[in-house]
């Protein structure tokens, strides 16, 4: 489970979370706001990327600031920009560039990832170049580089922002599919519907926590 | 080098060669290039590095890619050295410059860049133990090769926002865009590898 406790944060001057208290146990919980509203700090405290300035985030009852590590480890993590975290010049090297600390030998993480890419619609593509993918097959990418390793979460921050619709769909179907719990940080809220929760968030502070249907209309008399 | 792209796949002899051998005979070529001051050995030497080009088969569309890109530099480093240096000297600059560089351009398109990475990171296993992380090596090539691609996508979208403003042949419109867009990329792509456990040791 992901807690939040009295969370705070400032870059300089500027305020961007503050007083957040949240305890996730949900299989599918998101994260909804603004631009800056501080939604994809809240995201990056969960495998520390960002330590929060007050306050502790615990996942599992792993503090991410201390055990940074261990907590990668269980967490995933999926960026809105594919090209800045495929890292590796072929499909299959970067997938299997997640495998290089697991002991398996160069063809086990070859093979291992090739049957990753192959469950999620990549089979074929282990030898292309990651860049020439188109921008939906990227995002895919990315996720299979996750899910190789097996996560208990997945946290993604705006993942189907530079995707076309049908992308986003299938996206989003995937990721409800997963085994994994879910946290999505997004603007296309109409993928959100079988969600189990749905957090909103405006100007650092948590402003609407409930079903989606409720939450939303919120956000949205948030915003007009 | 970067100039012509990627791999070719390919069944080719040279493709089949070890990347290990092929880089070591690619670093010989360049060193020996550089010792060379005939005239003739030079024209020599180009003549192998393009028989090699022959050998293994590479299409005449990746050709002519490597040619747009040699010939500008070529004639500019000739056109240079020629007044600076006089004609002989700057026919040997320019044969060197082509030997090298069609090289260097034959290895990218014959070889995949995983094996280059295996057959650096299995050489310098022996360092392991003088503190050298041979992982950490074959990661810094592979972001490097991803890095060269990556920058030249944003090169290009850069390049033609300038162009829809009529910038085109601003300084400023390619050059801060470019920088900023590159500090991102590289800020987003610390975080990436931070969240896939690299750094933690």
């Amino acid at each position: 489970m992901i807690e939040f406790e009295g969370v705070g944060h400032h870059y300089g001057e500027r305020v961007v979370l503050s007083d957040v208290d949240l305890r996730l146990p949900e299989r599918r919980v998101a994260f909804v706001g603004a631009n800056g509203s501080g939604k994809s700090t809240l995201a990056r405290m969960i495998n520390g990327l960002v330590q929060p300035a007050t306050g502790r985030v615990l996942v599992d009852g792993l503090d991410p600031s201390r055990d940074g590590r261990a907590v990668r480890r269980r967490v995933g993590f999926v960026f809105t920009n594919p090209d800045s975290q495929i890292v590796m010049p072929t499909a299959g090297e970067d997938v299997a560039f997640s495998l290089r600390r697991g002991g398996l030998s160069r063809k086990e993480r070859a093979e291992r990832a090739a049957e990753v890419l192959a469950e999620y619609g990549l089979g074929g593509y282990a030898d292309h170049p990651a860049h020439q993918l188109s921008g939906g097959q990227k995002q895919l990418l990315a996720l299979c580089a996750m899910l190789v390793l097996d996560p208990d979460v997945l946290v993604c921050d705006e993942p189907t922002t530079l995707l076309d619709l049908r992308n986003k769909r299938r996206f989003v179907d995937l990721l409800a599919g997963l085994t994994q719990q879910v946290v999505l940080v997004t603007h296309d809220l109409d993928l959100l519907g079988a969600f189990d929760r749905v957090i909103v968030l405006d100007g650092g502070r948590v402003v609407a926590d409930d079903e989606p249907e409720p939450a939303l209309r919120h956000y949205r008399t948030l915003v007009t | 080098m970067m100039i012509g792209g990627w791999y070719e796949p390919g069944s080719s002899p040279l493709h089949r060669t070890p990347a290990g051998g092929k880089f070591l005979v690619l670093l010989g070529l360049a060193a020996v290039v550089f010792v060379l001051r005939s005239p003739v050995w030079l024209g020599g030497t180009c003549a192998v590095v393009l028989l090699g080009y022959g050998v293994a088969r590479v299409s005449l569309r990746r050709c002519g890619q490597l040619a747009r890109t040699l010939v500008p530099l070529v004639v500019f480093v000739f056109a240079l050295q020629w007044w600076l240096l006089g004609a002989e000297q700057a026919l040997v600059v320019c044969l060197r410059i082509v030997a090298a560089l069609a090289a260097a351009n034959l290895f990218t398109i014959t070889t995949r860049v995983d094996d280059v990475v295996f057959a650096v990171e299995r050489a310098l296993r022996p360092l392991a133990r003088f503190g050298v992380r041979p992982d950490r090596i074959g990661l810094l090539i592979g972001l490097t090769l991803q890095a060269v691609a990556t920058l030249s996508g944003v090169a290009a979208e850069v390049r033609e926002a300038a162009k829809a403003r009529g910038a085109e042949r601003s300084v400023t419109a390619f050059a801060v865009p470019f920088l900023v867009r590159t500090l991102r990329h590289a800020d987003e792509l610390g975080e990436a590898l931070a969240a896939r456990g690299e750094g933690d040791g």
